[in-house]
């Protein structure tokens, strides 16, 4: 039983790292470029959730959908003001203007919300589950996360697969020239899917907080990390290689903990995860592109 | 001709670069020597060496061979770690402090070396961002594994132990590495002359690394694989080569930036460290020594410059940061740039036809 | 070429930000030397990143305390805090900003991996410190200038934890969860086992975590599956909330014993005190404690920062008039050096007795290392209550 729970809790914890994973995945997939921000972009998310539920009392799904909405701009405006204007310019000069962009998030929400730590408020209840005459207990919040992983990844393979704005997605990250002569608005597309990834991150981030109910401005630059891992884990630019990289690394987190050591867990991620890319350097479900001359 | 050309712009550039390194420390250590320098700036002086070499040996990896590295940090640390170990267990054997100093070096370049040779084998298999996350991945294991480590030394020798202090010292033993509370009580050997001595080392093992035919078949690597692989360079064995090169540069600086205070811990050595030094080479200009020797100086200074604005301090930081990237970027200005910079070398060039036409304009850098 | 005009271009405007930067450096500490009336008082602490909460509070903390003082209208001081990030190297740049400024006694820093190597430097310099919180051995080890305001070393507050767990037949089985990537819990924690061998308490089960590390699921259930009925937590409050919160998450319910860094978790924002309820710890401040000092102190902060004050600020506050008491007492002067007031300081501190608002008849040995006593503390319905 003790292995079903500590399963059941990596498998949370996954689904957490996989919603962030998403939001890279697709900025990666379509702008070539690692959104470092991505990770305080779940910490903005957090503030204003929590904001709006524990300051001015407004009901949970509000709270969720005030910080999807908050994110969503932010991403745009992001995009519009810091990465849109280096289009042309090499991918590291980008990496680096995200880290700025990461450096500003958390700092301005330092002096805006205080570096003093908020306890997140419960969104989904505290109840639980007992399973097996309780020696399996599962926490709501936990259902709730696993569940919306669930669905968010089948919305996002319906909607890149069959949906307009979709399929261009898939097709600027294939070709964004040969997209652009077929009509497709690059500029546009790459800014609807900033929006999506920001979306999510505001989920990613109300769900985190829930799950482990403390918040301050560095929240997300953590996760963030584990969740870029994840991603290059499942195939950087592939969406169920970034849920599978997700949920993997979140159980074997929780497995090294429990079974190895609890002192050198990261450790283990990291090795493992050097080990994987070694026998498939492309990630879990990668493409694996061939090069030509 | 053409070849002879850029032999030519490759030593005159770093000839200028050399010559600025030179002139900024006989300004500076001239300063420090009447006593006209300001604590702040001097107390810098260390980590700015300490930077500037890892940018330079960063920008080996990163600009000259090609491939993105988010882990500098973690050869910094194995070579700190094991360089301040060295000469702290060799503190009764060798008394002069800067032979000590010389030997932590030594021996953290040779242990960075290793690992980055070690971490070469998997890196020779990816590339692009995989490669990017194992080096991160590596940054990671190292700085878990330094926050366990214990190490003690007395009269029989070193003593290891992982996870907890079983290392079971003799009387008079000393406790070097103490897990997560690192090292204390470093004896401070690092000056700024050792710090400029060895940038000016790391500046000609790179020059001449990048000029030779090692250093074009890195570049070529770096060009196109598939092409140099063809005409029979080993693609292998000279990634390995500028891999472990710029690993134990970033192993030297290590003790050098360590020895400069009392004590190290092993979280210093993490994620943002590494980030930070790939933004002084990304600012700096890859392949462009002297932009990463530059960049780092003035991103070391900018935030101590700052601290006039208190709790902005940071905020004004990033925003600088996203700025000059901006603008350094922006096509209408770097071709407003170019032109101006063409008219100046037509203006230099009637003057002075010889030896040092366009760098003559870079004297005010 | 384009490429190579490029780089040029960055290198060039590269220099231009670090000209800026250096003329600003050598502008920012001028012009400030006629205030020869008041005693600069210097200190760094982590105002920004992960660690800010302990430094704006001992900054604030502080900060009081001078405004205090020099409304009296006797000893004058003149407070500057300056940003470490709790980082070795940022903490030496600060306190190097400081002399340039031309700091007379010190603060030192506020966080212990900074003040290791700040005490480092003001003992070479020879300024007299005072750090409000950084507890580790090392800060104070062989420097006969660095003295400490916090509550014992955590050397001796992991081993009175035990002790107190022992004498008042607390637990049966104990675990222990610590964080192994930071100094002050691994101190804490060694501490603890050791008295803990010593004592013959049976501690049961070990389980870490680290930075960033925020899933407890893994920790809690080796304790529950060892039996613990008491879990001591050598940590800061914000993993412990999560520590709790998980734990009621999965109906384990142990008592649970903290230390001083658990001061703080009433009043975070949000916090459901019940899933505190019960919490043992020994803290030497309480702001809900009823001395006059106290309520006027925690009032104050409350009116100037909003927030309740955390002891990191009341042992900052206690820094600042324990130096009043000493440089009175010394006769000291503002316009005397460093140094004079380095020696004058090492007397002072070394003989006197001060009564602040973590402790009365505080004293110093020569080591720099403070006595005070350590309350047991019991959290009941959202308040501490002595446990004596």
């Amino acid at each position: 039983m003790t292995f079903l729970n500590y399963l059941l809790s990596g498998i949370s914890l996954g689904s957490i790292y996989a919603i962030i994973a998403l939001g890279y995945t697709m900025v990666y997939g379509i702008a070539k470029m690692l959104n470092f921000a991505h990770g305080d972009v779940i910490m903005v998310g957090s503030y204003i959730c929590f904001f709006a539920v524990s300051r001015f009392g407004l009901p949970p799904v509000v709270g969720v959908l005030a910080a999807m909405a908050v994110c969503t701009v932010l991403g745009i405006l992001v995009e519009r003001l810091a990465y849109k204007p280096l289009r042309a310019a090499p991918s590291l000069a980008v990496l680096i203007t995200a880290i700025g962009v990461s450096y500003f998030l958390q700092n301005g929400a330092q002096l805006l919300w205080t570096p003093n730590p908020k306890v997140f408020p419960s969104i989904v209840g505290n109840g639980r589950l007992a399973l097996f005459g309780g020696q399996l207990t599962v926490s709501h919040v936990t259902l709730v996360t696993i569940a919306s992983c669930v669905v968010i990844m089948i919305a996002l393979t319906l909607f890149t697969g069959h949906t307009k704005m979709g399929k261009a997605m898939r097709a600027c990250s294939e070709d964004k020239g040969a997209a652009q002569l077929m009509g497709i608005n690059v500029n546009s597309t790459i800014s609807v899917t900033f929006a999506i990834g920001s979306g999510l991150a505001a989920v990613a981030g109300v769900l985190l907080c829930s799950a482990y109910p403390n918040l301050v401005p560095t929240t997300g630059s953590m996760p963030g990390i584990k969740a870029f891992t994840a991603a290059v884990f499942g195939g950087i630019g592939s969406i169920p290689g970034a849920m599978l990289g997700g949920i993997l690394l979140g159980v074997i987190e929780i497995f090294a903990k429990a079974y190895i050591s609890t002192q050198l867990s990261d450790a283990v991620v990291f090795a493992v995860l050097i080990f994987v890319l070694l026998v498939k350097p492309a990630g879990l479900l990668g493409k694996k592109i061939s090069e030509k001359v | 001709m053409k070849k002879k050309i850029t032999l030519t712009k490759y030593t005159r550039s770093s000839f200028l670069t050399y010559g600025l390194v030179i002139a900024a420390y006989v300004i500076l250590q001239s300063m420090v020597l009447t006593g006209s320098i300001t604590s702040s700036l001097k107390g810098m002086l260390v980590p700015i060496c300490a930077y500037a070499v890892m940018a330079v040996s960063l920008n080996l990896t990163v600009g000259v061979l090609g491939e993105l590295s988010l882990g500098h940090a973690g050869f910094m640390s194995v070579g700190a770690f094991t360089g301040v170990i060295a000469a702290i267990a060799l503190e009764g054997i060798v008394p002069m402090g800067w032979l000590r100093l010389v030997i932590a070096m030594a021996v953290g370049a040779v242990f960075a070396a290793v690992a980055g040779f070690l971490i070469g084998i998997p890196v020779l298999r990816l590339k692009g961002d995989y490669l990017a996350i194992v080096t991160l991945a590596f940054g990671e294991i190292i700085k878990s594994v330094l926050n366990n480590l214990y190490v003690g030394v007395d009269g029989d020798g070193l003593h290891f132990s992982l996870l907890s202090d079983r290392t079971g010292l003799a009387a008079g033993g000393r406790m070097i590495v103490n897990g997560p509370m690192g090292i204390t009580g470093i004896t401070k050997l690092s000056t700024f002359t050792a710090g400029f001595v060895l940038l000016m080392l790391t500046l000609f093992i790179v020059f001449n690394l990048v000029n030779s035919r090692t250093g074009r078949a890195i570049k070529s690597i770096r060009d196109n694989r598939i092409a140099a692989e063809s005409v029979g360079i080993n693609v292998t064995k000279y990634r390995l080569t500028a891999f472990v090169t710029s690993a134990a540069m970033a192993g030297a600086a290590g003790p050098l930036f360590a020895m400069n205070y009392s004590n190290i811990i092993a979280n210093k050595f993490d994620f943002n460290t590494s980030i930070l030094v790939l933004v002084f080479v990304v600012l700096g200009g890859l392949g462009n020594m002297l932009g990463s020797i530059i960049a780092a100086t003035a991103l070391t200074i900018l935030p101590e410059a700052l601290r006039q604005f208190a709790d902005y301090r940071m905020l004004i930081y990033a925003i600088v940061l996203i700025l000059v990237m901006l603008i350094t970027n922006n096509p209408t200005l770097a071709a407003w740039t170019q032109s101006a910079r063409d008219k100046l070398r037509r203006a230099v060039g009637r003057k002075k036809p010889a030896r040092t036409p366009a760098e003559g304009g870079d004297g005010h850098e | 070429m384009k490429h190579t005009t490029m780089k040029k271009m960055i290198a060039f405007a590269l220099a231009t930000v670090m000209l800026v930067a250096l003329c600003s450096c050598g502008g920012g500490n001028g012009g400030e030397s006629a205030a020869s009336e008041a005693f600069k008082l210097g200190g760094t602490g982590p105002l920004t990143g992960g660690a800010a909460i302990y430094g704006n509070a001992a900054k604030n903390g502080a900060q009081i305390a001078v405004d205090e003082i020099n409304a009296e209208g006797g000893i004058q001081f003149e407070l500057k805090y300056e940003d470490d990030a709790h980082d070795a190297e940022k903490a030496v740049n600060a306190y190097n900003a400081l002399k340039d400024w031309g700091m007379q006694i010190s603060l030192g820093s506020v966080t212990s991996a900074p003040a290791n190597a700040t005490s480092a430097e003001g003992f070479a310099d020879r300024i007299f410190s005072l750090t409000p919180s950084a507890s580790a051995p090392t800060v104070i080890e062989g420097k006969d200038n660095m003295f400490q305001m916090c509550f014992l070393d955590y050397p001796t507050q992991g081993g009175a934890s035990a002790q107190y767990i022992s004498d008042m037949a607390l637990g049966e089985k104990i675990g222990i969860i610590w964080k192994n990537d930071e100094d002050y819990s691994t101190g804490l924690r060694n501490s603890f086992v050791d008295k803990a061998a010593e004592l013959g308490l049976n501690v049961v089960a070990e389980s870490t975590f680290t930075e960033g590390n925020n899933d407890f699921s893994v920790q809690l259930t080796e304790m529950q599956n060892a039996g613990a009925d008491l879990v001591f937590l050598p940590m800061y409050y914000q993993p412990a909330s999560l520590i709790f919160s998980q734990a009621n998450a999965m109906g384990y319910a142990p008592k649970w014993f903290g230390v001083d860094g658990m001061d703080g978790i009433l009043t975070m924002e949000g916090f459901d005190p019940t899933l505190a309820e019960g919490v043992m710890l020994l803290t030497p401040f309480n702001a809900d404690s009823t001395d006059e000092a106290t309520q006027a102190f925690v009032a104050k902060y409350q009116e100037l920062y909003n927030e309740i004050p955390n002891q990191f600020a009341a042992d900052a506050y206690d820094c600042v008039y324990a130096y009043k008491q000493a440089l009175e007492a010394a006769g000291a002067t503002p316009d005397m050096t460093a140094e004079q007031l380095n020696d004058l300081m090492i007397e002072q501190f070394t003989s006197m007795s001060f009564d602040g608002l973590t402790g009365t008849g505080m004293t110093w040995d020569s080591t720099g290392a403070v006595s005070k006593s350590a309350h047991g503390m019991v959290i009941q319905d959202g308040a501490y209550v002595g446990l004596d």
